[in-house]
């Protein structure tokens, strides 16, 4: 019954076995047909012909967090705005207000973070 | 059809090992990537169902910035993951016991399987059939009119955690300069400049 | 496919809410964090103004937004409830705020989308709408937790909150998709069409039943899903715990009542021993547990489990009279804790916040007044009469005693007097002991207006209790007329 729709992402499906595929032979080739001689010294981490200082990570300062939260946010949104840009047609002046409705809210958000300076970097 | 099993077993199999993946890796950052992937999983189970919608922001939502959203957590703590998996073991008892209850409980559900008679006329509101229009269509038609309340409720919800993240996490740092550009061009030159006569050998 | 425009009436308050919550927002940012007394003073008005609103409302039952919302006497009761006790948090918190510095415009508004989360879980009739009322509510009340956020104590108490909340959040989930995949649907209405139709309750049912009891069992931080209550009221900033001790708990017990009453009312025999067990374990835990504390928070946070163990004795009687002695319980709870949590924030010595019991030793010399204001907040909670507190176990006692459930009621009666125990000896510590520390006078008009107006209506609830017992009944009628 949903024979259709499935059909129409047989495409997409051809891709990533496609993708699947090539990655596993690529990978797969360099790890059997290099040459590999490794010892201790070979395999160990170094900066820079030293020894490691210290962690590979660093902190990340908690304003990227805030840009990122903020971007889901909006993210969210317009993922709202899909279904209703489809659907406008069926939902009449109704719809189109809820919509506009919903965008003025988070419009407020919008206004409130700008004047905080909440997307300011400094 | 044999086509469509294939894939759903395919993608639950690489759910559930990514899933374990994301738990079981040593570092934080590859629990992460392996979170992708079991996104990615679950959206090819969503587009079998016939939930193209869902799947479509699974991978919008999901993928695009809820992950990365966890690699800035991952990043922004500085904990010594190898040391916080110690206890992991110990607690591995009551973990899996709580896991064998829920998954008891579940097959007490599955085997109960009676749903109620009458339930397909109460089925709150029917969407037209797929055939005729697709699930993102079907959705539209629903969530802005006929579900308007939640909708709208959804609207504050997310002005709340914007709210939120702001009360929580900025802070004006001190001593910062910016360049302000209406200042500098509404700067006159009678206002800065000021010519003197200076005799000389006096200075000013 | 043409929709009709919903009739907005109904959801009067809420609106009126969201959009002074809005505004007030603008308002803040545009003037900024000195202008944080100013939005606090209008959050309360607005709440008052709600309340009024909500009182507004005619009799008879409207359900609107395609069944996702209902309004009827007994939301407007809670309503009221949960606005008035918001409105009072606010005034609460305004001395604390400034002295501590946390005074941010944001304080006073997240309260309000708080009290507007809890005015839509009062009204949900749909488990979706269920849903995100509890989150409105909560994803604010996280933020209001963390809301010092300099302070790790806070912040502490602000992710334990949240990460039980959401864990709790899942629970209800999970149940509310079992209950939907094994009725069908999600409105109240038809589920209870369904089960007044002698349908037979599955095991999906039921578990998913047992489910979102779960889940909101842990909003109002019933045993055995209390462990976040201590934690969380002794980290958070005192204002906060005193708004949690207050209305969001009458809003998830007002949600826990419909929810029961309503959909599920016609298998009462299936979640009646799942209330009875939550309700012995709360009591238990609320008296026992109690006695060692030696910070006053964490004593009032088993004080709120013990007092929410009362109120389900109630629930679980599962009849008009039942629910109208939750009503009561639960509007006197909320006016005896205000009042205590008014005493606590007073306890200041040189400006410093006091928060161990042993502080209070001897505050009946060095301030008579507050002394005298907490030990008529510690009688009434220990239940002894003519007090307010006696009169609302009173009412839960004697519905389970007309349901013949003769356990729940002298296991109620014997742990308040376990409870007695610690409320009086706050009275005794006040009273008899040395004192430690000077506690400096009131200050604060708004904190001693509430000191005032609970006190005497915790003591003098026996001369006039008409008001509120006429409305609970009539609140409980309504929910059994549906």
């Amino acid at each position: 019954m949903s024979t259709p729709l499935i059909i129409e992402y047989l495409p997409i499906l051809v891709f990533l076995l496609i993708g699947i595929a090539l990655a596993v032979v690529m990978v797969g080739a360099s790890y059997i047909i290099s040459p590999k001689n490794p010892d201790a010294e070979k395999v160990s981490p170094y900066e820079c012909g030293f020894e490691p200082f210290e962690d590979a990570r660093t902190k990340f300062d908690v304003r990227f967090y805030l840009v990122s939260i903020l971007f889901i946010i909006f993210d969210l949104e317009v993922a709202f705005l899909f279904p209703w840009a489809i659907a406008l047609g069926d939902i009449g002046l109704f719809g189109f207000w809820s919509m506009m409705l919903f965008l003025g809210i988070l419009t407020i958000g919008f206004i409130y973070e700008w004047k905080k300076g909440a997307l300011e970097w400094e | 059809m044999i086509l469509q099993g294939i894939a759903f077993y395919v993608f639950a199999a690489l759910l559930v090992a990514s899933g374990v993946m994301v738990i079981s890796s040593r570092n934080p950052v590859h629990s992460v990537l392996y979170l992708i992937l079991a996104f990615f999983q679950a959206a090819g189970l969503c587009l079998l169902m016939g939930a193209e919608f869902i799947a479509m922001i699974l991978i919008i939502v999901y993928v695009g910035a809820v992950a990365v959203l966890f690699l800035f957590v991952v990043m922004m703590l500085d904990i010594n993951f190898r040391e916080l998996r110690q206890g992991a073991l110990e607690v591995l008892p009551l973990g899996g016991l709580i896991g064998l209850i829920l998954l008891a409980e579940l097959a007490a559900v599955v085997g109960g399987w009676i749903v109620a008679p009458g339930v397909e006329k109460l089925a709150a509101a029917p969407t037209p059939a797929i055939t005729s229009v697709t699930n993102t269509q079907a959705l539209g038609q629903l969530m802005y009119t006929q579900y308007v309340y939640l909708f709208q409720a959804c609207g504050i919800v997310l002005l709340i955690a914007m709210i939120g993240a702001i009360v929580l996490t900025l802070r004006h740092r001190e001593g910062v300069r910016k360049q302000n550009i209406g200042d500098q061009l509404a700067r006159r030159r009678d206002e800065v400049v000021a010519i003197r006569k200076v005799s000389s050998g006096e200075g000013v | 496919m043409t929709a009709v425009f919903p009739d907005i009436w109904p959801a009067l308050p809420e609106i009126f809410l969201a959009v002074a919550g809005m505004a007030l927002l603008l308002i803040g940012v545009f003037r900024g964090d000195g202008f944080t007394r100013p939005v606090s003073y209008l959050t309360v008005v607005v709440m008052l103004l709600a309340a009024i609103l909500a009182m507004g409302y005619g009799a008879g039952r409207v359900v609107t937004f395609n069944g996702m919302f209902v309004m009827d006497a007994f939301g407007v009761f809670m309503k009221v409830l949960v606005l008035v006790s918001a409105a009072l948090s606010v005034i609460l918190s305004l001395g604390f705020n400034e002295r501590e510095q946390m005074a941010r415009f944001e304080y006073p508004v997240l309260m309000l989308f708080a009290t507007l989360g809890m005015l839509m879980m009062i009204s949900a009739n749909d488990l979706i709408s269920l849903y995100v009322g509890l989150e409105t509510q909560s994803l604010a009340l996280y933020v209001i937790a963390a809301f010092r956020r300099d302070s790790a104590k806070s912040s502490e108490a602000g992710l334990k909150y949240f990460v039980l909340g959401a864990l709790s959040s899942g629970m209800l989930l999970y149940g509310a998709s079992l209950l939907y995949g094994f009725a069908g649907t999600t409105s109240f209405d038809k589920i209870a069409a369904l089960f007044a139709g002698g349908a037979h309750a599955s095991p999906g049912v039921v578990i998913g039943l047992v489910f979102v009891l779960t889940g909101l069992a842990f909003k109002v931080s019933a045993a055995p899903f209390h462990m976040w209550a201590p934690d969380v009221y002794e980290g958070a900033p005192t204002p906060v715990t005193a708004f949690f001790a207050a209305a969001p708990k009458v809003a998830a017990i007002a949600l826990l009542t419909r929810v029961l009453i309503e959909p599920f009312g016609h298998l009462t025999a299936q979640w009646h021993q799942v209330l009875v067990a939550t309700a012995v374990l709360s009591m238990l835990i609320g008296s026992f547990a109690a006695i060692m504390q030696t910070n006053i928070k964490r004593l009032m946070a088993y004080s709120s489990i013990g007092h929410v163990g009362y109120a389900m004795v109630g629930l679980a009687a599962g009849n008009q009279d039942g629910v109208r002695g939750v009503l009561i319980y639960m509007a006197l709870y909320v006016a005896m804790n205000i009042g205590a949590f008014a005493v606590i924030l007073s306890m200041k010595a040189k400006g410093l916040m006091l928060e161990q019991i042993k502080d209070f030793s001897g505050l009946s010399k060095t301030n008579p007044m507050l002394a005298a204001t907490m030990a008529i907040f510690m009688f009434s909670m220990a239940g002894i009469p003519p007090m307010a507190g006696f009169f609302g176990k009173l009412y839960v006692f004697l519905a389970a005693i007309e349901v013949q459930d003769y356990t729940l009621a002298v296991i109620g009666v014997l742990t308040s007097v376990v409870g007695a125990f610690y409320y009086l000896r706050i009275v005794k510590i006040m009273y008899f002991d040395e004192p430690l520390v000077v506690v400096d006078k009131v200050e604060d008009d708004g904190m001693t207006g509430i000191l005032v107006v609970t006190s005497l209506f915790t003591l003098l609830f026996f001369v006039a209790p008409a008001p509120i017992l006429n409305g609970a009944a009539a609140a409980a009628a309504a929910l059994f007329a549906g």
